[in-house]
């Protein structure tokens, strides 16, 4: 595999080389690929790295864009999220890259915030997140808290008819919003404080026996129960594995997870588990020309018959697709042309519609809820009936409640209070505040 | 290239479909029952299956498990329904549910399936199990009484009722009395609640608290005394649940650390690579899993020798290219080990891939040894335990009854003068390493059925590791055990009532305030040993 690679890689060069002489007057669109290749994260960030790589290809294989091709600056952040901004700066200050996509945790985002906004650059970050965030310099083609956690909530609420709530997560700062949001908006719905549980444990736990133990006493109580998960990444794991040996069902407490996708799944027994659900922008059995060409494609490009595509790999595709419309659009790859072309172009997601981005830098998207299937797939059970857009600010806690995003002129504000009619500070500002 | 493996396929597909006797498959009321399934929207999809149970037709319990696996799928152009044999990748294996014959291959594009949800299984469980009812097996006739709990409706009760006179096993006259109890006490009757009180069953509890909340004040009163009852019972059973959940956790540490009590308590090796031989183990696993298909059960035996074998290796190729050269000089060995434990992981990541894999459970590894209906064991833990404690047994055989475990404990008191007595100081040292970091590999083996197999599976165990070897006292392996099994029941005593992320830290407080007090730890080794 190593030998073909290398055999790709002069290739690429050998043409790069040529096309060089052939437009010397003409440099390439420098696209920067900020993901983890290495550590914790790079279970989740090294595919999309690939996507963007397969994307790149593909648009070059097209003619490029304005007719400059595109080359990948690829640099390996290793999963340490300090090392995350200095690479930013590496890319945008020394390799002078015109975009990047990047990031997966949002501790990493806000480590990234401070020196995109200085250095003026575009970010594209493509991971469902906890909302409460608008830069100026970020494009946020994940989901927001109202793109997937509360359409969750109202599935299980209005369909399955559930009045037990098990709020469990991951001890971090996306689970912990999240979970707040959620508490507010269920108590705001009627449920008692005594029907909500909240449990939080560590990074990666693997000893699920106890908690599993009190979400099934917890359900004994006569009500429909079911769990919404925030767990993070390979904990899932253990977590499933625990709930199929107790012998919990999806019918009896369905667990509705929303960070456990193709990926999660493809290491794991899904025997136990099927009717489980999850709640996606994007799930790899939807049924459209324009995902079993992608799906083709990723095929072709991993040359893994068995290679799984997820959520995150569609919003990466959207942002693409997005950065690239801007650019013809504004004509230039200038960070502020494209950066006010961007607002208000739509494209063709993988679900046989359209997003838009919208004026706070999120885009619309529908929102899937899947039941686990036992080949490792999700089918879809209910959705959205049309787009939702992606709230910045939420409406269901108290300091965000009045805030609004608008990064058309004149307004240009991340965090816009619209009681005292004043700016707040740009989130680059307030993620080194945090520090 | 895409479109032409499709429209072959496509092709492939549709002569096997013609070349089928045509009347055959256009009398056969099959046809129509399962169109008629693929093509209700949600509301009708009862009646559907209905229609299916109702025809008395044999194949009928084969479909509706088809479809309740998610296996029924109707071809886009020509609307008829197949089963799916194999729905993994893009192009999917598919059969005739009216023959069983195999159809060959079909792409995902060209398939449409047969939707179900939650709701619906859960009808189509309670269909199942109805027809269970009458299996001639009274094991799988308990199991779908079981099934039966809090599903049935009044359409049900009779043919229960019926069910009930014929049946012969008390067993399965307990569970459908308790199934018909429990709809008994949703319509306000008062006897059924006595039949409920003894039940440990989570759908009784869950109907109770629903008397209690009702309208009807004497159900209510009489449901509460039944579940305050039923609550001293469970205090018993949770007490013993905990108890195993913390002796299963303490087994994991147990194997976890038992290795490094070797190589780190007896030969005094701080090595940071220790988890990663752990990882060596469980992807050993995995490679046997991926050499045998569709054996996993004889893979993960096979993969016991296997795995200490491997990380055998692994160890004293660290041992010969590495720690040799730093003997005496701890700190630089942990700089050393911490690198190597980081080259190893990122050879997985590069050569394997950074992607987790499955292990897969063996059958028999599966589900829970069932107490009763509150307390229930997991197997694959239960197995953990027993296989935590024979690792065990078997290092103490080797510590005390072997020559090279009187080596072993010779060199380490008195390295020199070992050595005047003829004892080949750097052959014991090998193969001390090789077999503490051996029995890594085999905790490796043990993990793989309980966490995810990955690149970072070592590192989640390398600090408990150093932790219960330093708490149960450096070079005793007894303080290793007692150590590992006390910090899990602790640790499990403690989540309950303090969150999983809390219970860690206090017991890392509680070790190091041990510590403060005992510096050697629970056992520490006394006389002369602990001065070599």
């Amino acid at each position: 595999m190593t030998i073909k690679k290398h055999v790709k890689l002069g290739l690429s060069a050998l043409a790069l080389s040529v096309s060089l002489n052939a437009m010397a007057a003409e440099d390439p669109i420098k696209v920067g690929i900020l993901h983890s290749l290495s550590g914790t994260m790079a279970i989740s960030e090294t595919v999309l790295k690939d996507t963007v790589e397969m994307l790149i290809e593909k648009q070059n294989a097209e003619g490029g864009v304005l007719g400059r091709q595109l080359e990948a600056v690829v640099v390996d952040p290793a999963s340490d999220w300090p090392l995350f901004a200095e690479k930013a700066r590496e890319l945008l200050a020394k390799e002078k890259v015109d975009v990047i996509f990047g990031n997966w945790t949002s501790v990493s985002r806000k480590s990234v915030l401070p020196v995109v906004e200085e250095l003026n650059g575009l970010l594209f970050y493509p991971v469902q997140y906890e909302g409460e965030e608008s830069s100026e310099n970020v494009f946020y083609t994940g989901a927001a808290p109202n793109q997937q956690a509360i359409p969750a909530v109202n599935y299980l609420m209005n369909e399955i008819g559930v009045e037990r709530w098990v709020l469990a997560g991951t001890d971090y700062v996306y689970p912990r919003t999240t979970n707040k949001i959620l508490e507010t908006y269920l108590m705001d719905q009627g449920v008692a404080k005594d029907d909500i549980m909240i449990n939080y444990t560590p990074f990666g736990h693997s000893d699920w026996q106890n908690i599993v133990s009190d979400i099934k006493r917890f359900g004994s109580a006569g009500k429909k129960t079911a769990v919404v998960s925030t767990i993070n990444g390979d904990a899932n794991v253990p977590f499933y594995r625990e709930l199929g040996n107790q012998g919990i069902s999806a019918s009896d407490i369905p667990v509705v997870a929303f960070s456990v996708g193709e990926q999660e799944l493809s290491g794991i027994d899904t025997g136990p588990l099927v009717g489980h659900l999850a709640a996606w922008n994007y799930f790899m059995s939807v049924d459209s020309d324009a995902n079993y060409d992608f799906i083709d494609q990723w095929v072709a490009h991993t040359g893994d018959e068995e290679a799984v595509t997820n959520d995150p790999m569609e919003a990466h595709y959207i942002g693409f697709n997005m950065y690239i419309e801007a650019v013809k659009k504004a004509g230039t790859t200038d960070v502020d042309a494209v950066k006010d072309a961007i607002i208000g172009v739509s494209v063709p997601n993988l679900t046989g519609g359209y997003a838009a981005m919208m004026p706070n830098h999120h885009i619309t998207k529908p929102v899937l809820i899947g039941e686990i299937q036992d080949n490792g797939q999700f089918s879809v059970v209910w959705e959205t009936p049309s787009t939702v857009a992606g709230d910045a600010w939420s409406d269901f806690l108290p300091g965000s409640k009045d805030l609004i995003a608008d990064w058309r002129k004149p307004m240009s504000c991340g965090t816009f209070n619209t009681k005292t009619g004043s700016c707040g500070a740009s989130a680059g500002e307030m993620a080194a505040a945090d520090e | 290239m895409g479109i032409l493996r499709s429209l072959t396929l496509l092709l492939i597909a549709l002569a096997s479909a013609l070349s089928l006797p045509a009347t055959a498959q256009e009398d056969d009321p099959g046809t129509a029952l399962l169109t008629n399934l693929a093509e209700a929207p949600n509301s009708k999809v009862e009646e559907a299956l209905n229609a299916i149970v109702s025809s008395g037709d044999p194949r009928a319990r084969g479909w509706l498990e088809a479809y309740g696996n998610n296996r029924l799928s109707q071809v886009k152009n020509t609307g008829q329904v197949v089963v799916v044999l194999n729905n993994r990748g893009r192009d999917w294996k598919i059969a005739n549910p009216l023959t069983g014959e195999n159809m060959g291959e079909m792409s995902r594009r060209e398939l449409d399936r047969v939707a179900i949800n939650n709701a619906i299984r859960g009808q189509l469980g309670g269909i199942l199990a109805m027809l269970d009812l009458n299996a001639p097996d009274p094991d799988v006739r308990e199991a779908s009484a079981q099934d039966m709990m809090g599903k049935v409706d009044a359409l049900l009760v009779e043919p229960l009722e019926a069910r009930l006179e014929l049946e012969e096993s008390a067993k399965v006259r307990n569970r459908i009395e308790e199934a018909l109890a429990i709809y008994r006490v949703g319509e306000g009757d008062l006897d059924a609640v006595e039949v409920l009180a003894g039940s440990l069953h989570p759908r009784a509890r869950a109907s109770l608290n629903v008397a209690v909340r009702g309208d009807d004040p004497a159900l209510a009163a009489k449901a509460k005394q039944a579940l305050s009852t039923i609550e001293q019972k469970l205090k018993l059973n949770r007490a013993a649940e905990t108890l195993y959940f913390g002796l299963s956790l303490g087994s994991v540490l147990v194997l976890a650390a038992i290795g490094l009590a070797i190589t780190f308590g007896v030969m005094g090796v701080i090595n940071m690579a220790h988890g990663e031989l752990i990882m060596l183990g469980a992807y050993t696993t995995w490679g046997m899993q991926q050499l045998l298909p569709g054996q996993p059960g004889l893979a993960l035996i096979l993969s016991i020798p296997a795995g200490f074998m491997v990380a055998a290796t692994a160890g004293i190729i660290i041992e010969r290219s590495v720690i040799q050269y730093l003997k005496g000089r701890p700190l630089e060995t942990l700089l050393a080990t911490f690198g190597i434990s980081l080259i190893l992981q990122q050879l997985v990541r590069t050569v394997i891939s950074p992607q987790n894999r499955t292990v897969v459970t063996p059958e028999w590894m599966s589900g829970s040894l069932v107490i009763n209906d509150a307390l229930s064991l997991t197997l694959n833990r239960m197995y953990v335990l027993g296989f935590a404690l024979v690792v065990f047994a078997a290092l103490m055989l080797i510590m005390r009854r072997t020559r090279l475990g009187l080596e072993v404990r010779a060199v380490t008191q008195n390295r020199n003068m070992a050595r005047s007595m003829g004892i080949r100081a750097t052959r014991v040292d090998i193969m001390t390493f090789a077999l503490g970091s051996g029995v890594a590999g085999l905790a490796g083996v043990a993990l793989s059925q309980l966490t995810n197999v990955g690149p970072n599976l070592g590192q989640n165990y390398i600090i408990d590791s150093f932790m219960v070897v330093v708490f149960g006292g450096v070079g005793n392996l007894w303080g290793t055990l007692i150590a590992g099994l006390s910090l899990g029941t602790i640790n499990q005593l403690l989540e309950p009532w303090a969150g999983a992320v809390l219970a860690k830290i206090i017991v890392l407080v509680f070790i190091i305030l041990f510590i403060q007090k005992r510096p050697m730890g629970l056992f520490p080794q006394k006389g002369r040993a602990a001065e070599g």
